[in-house]
């Protein structure tokens, strides 16, 4: 991926920890900034991740953080956009499964001793059923990129066993809002990118309210 | 996907036959239900214990056999990563000539012949990355099974992919918390979600949920996998 092929040269120029540009998710998330103007894509918060002292809690809570926005994206944002057909029953059941991971997570945060990270507030640049899918396109993907980069590092097995069982759910919806909207659901061809933290801060952390 | 969903209605239902727990898994929500529950629950056996019941469950498959003995000959870590990836190696095998055999047959066109192409490139794809992973960790991999698939018709075969597909994504996460190796696991995870893209659009092809068991995945272990593709092992 090249610079040219990103429309807004403002948003070419964001500096994003040293990441390379062209990471596949820094590409959508762009795109995405470029499609729904500069305005929208802050300058992302890393601390909004709230740090809780490393290892499998800090991780679960990362996951925790992305699923409070998805969840609050399709129950919230998908009510307020107003859809219609697939799009509708989509963003239901997929609300109800995402509400179901921030219960799961949260859950196995406390079995772990840590404490679940609060609900941050979400901006979503969505105006309407096309922007809406286009979005929930990229907070999948960057879900299934941030479980697959997130798994080698996690100790214990169960918690990994518990991350897989989510993982192939936010895959299953990535594949299914893509060819909803005409895209590859196989984005990625064979082998799905994982994606660090930085990457998918780069995507998540303009969405969230500073 | 009403578009993706025409390719299947060229063709009429052949009502499909009585066989293998695949086909009866894949007609009976129920009975699927109650497959995969026991396929979850299943499991805390030591590796070695979990090679022999794959052996013992599949006793026309010497490819297990290749497997368990490729695991002895090496460090026991190594040795239980290269017998996943072996065991993984095979269902890509069958996957892809599963595809190859449907593509083959010309049921489908436009759209949706178009992704199960692209779904058995891929698998192709996962078939050399597993062949090199047992490679590179000292093994050696296992045999092309040559599978055998029945191919009636288009709403057969899509029904068919869908269930292989459920079966190769329950088949990975079941090994995934199994695998020592990071880098494995790595690569173990990042073919696990596209075997689940794959499930998830057959699921819309054959009007089916594309999230069949919910929020949660439900893991396979290695000897239901192995009994339900016992049917497509010549």
């Amino acid at each position: 991926m090249t610079t040219q092929e990103i429309a807004n040269p403002e948003l070419a120029a964001t500096e994003v920890h040293g990441i390379t540009r062209s990471s596949f998710i820094l590409r959508g998330a762009l795109a995405a900034g470029a499609l729904y103007g500069t305005a929208s894509v802050a300058p992302f918060v890393s601390q909004a991740f709230a740090a809780t002292g490393g290892g499998d809690v800090e991780i679960l809570n990362f996951a925790l953080t992305l699923e409070y926005l998805e969840a609050d994206f399709y129950n919230v944002k998908g009510r307020q956009v107003g859809l219609s057909g697939e799009a509708r029953k989509y963003a239901r059941v997929f609300g109800a499964e995402e509400a179901a991971h921030v219960s799961a997570l949260s859950a196995a945060i406390k079995q772990l001793g840590g404490k679940p990270v609060a609900k941050p507030t979400f901006v979503f640049p969505a105006t309407d059923e096309k922007s809406f899918l286009a979005l929930a396109s990229v907070l999948e993907n960057t879900g299934v990129g941030a479980y697959n980069g997130a798994g080698p590092s996690l100790k214990s097995k169960e918690v990994l066993a518990s991350a897989g069982s989510i993982v192939q759910i936010e895959a299953r919806h990535a594949a299914a809002i893509d060819l909803l909207i005409g895209k590859s659901p196989t984005p990625n061809e064979g082998f799905d990118k994982p994606l660090s933290k930085a990457e998918v801060l780069a995507a998540a952390g303009p969405l969230i309210k500073k | 996907m009403a578009s993706s969903a025409n390719g299947t209605e060229t063709h009429e239902e052949t009502p499909p036959q009585p066989a293998g727990i695949v086909e009866r898994l894949a007609r009976d929500d129920v009975d699927r239900k109650r497959f995969l529950k026991m396929a979850g629950s299943a499991g805390a056996a030591s590796f070695g214990a979990f090679v022999l019941a794959a052996c013992g469950s599949s006793s026309s498959s010497s490819k297990s056999t290749t497997a368990a003995s490729t695991a002895t000959s090496v460090s026991s870590s190594a040795g239980g990563d290269i017998a996943i990836l072996n065991y993984a190696l095979t269902l890509e095998y069958l996957e892809s000539e599963f595809y190859s055999k449907v593509i083959a047959a010309k049921l489908f066109s436009g759209k949706v012949g178009e992704l199960l192409q692209t779904f058995g490139s891929q698998e192709d794809s996962h078939v050399v990355a597993l062949k090199a992973a047992v490679m590179k960790l000292g093994g050696t991999p296992a045999e092309n099974p040559k599978g055998k698939f029945p191919i009636k018709s288009a709403t057969q075969v899509a029904q068919l992919a869908y269930t292989v597909e459920n079966l190769g994504a329950a088949a990975y996460l079941g090994q995934a918390a199994k695998i020592q190796s990071p880098e494995v696991l790595a690569s173990a995870l990042a073919i696990h979600t596209v075997e689940a893209r794959h499930a998830a659009t057959l699921g819309t092809l054959v009007k089916k949920s594309v999230t069949p068991q919910g929020a949660f995945a439900t893991p396979a272990d290695m000897s239901s996998v192995l009994a339900a593709v016992k049917p497509f092992l010549p």
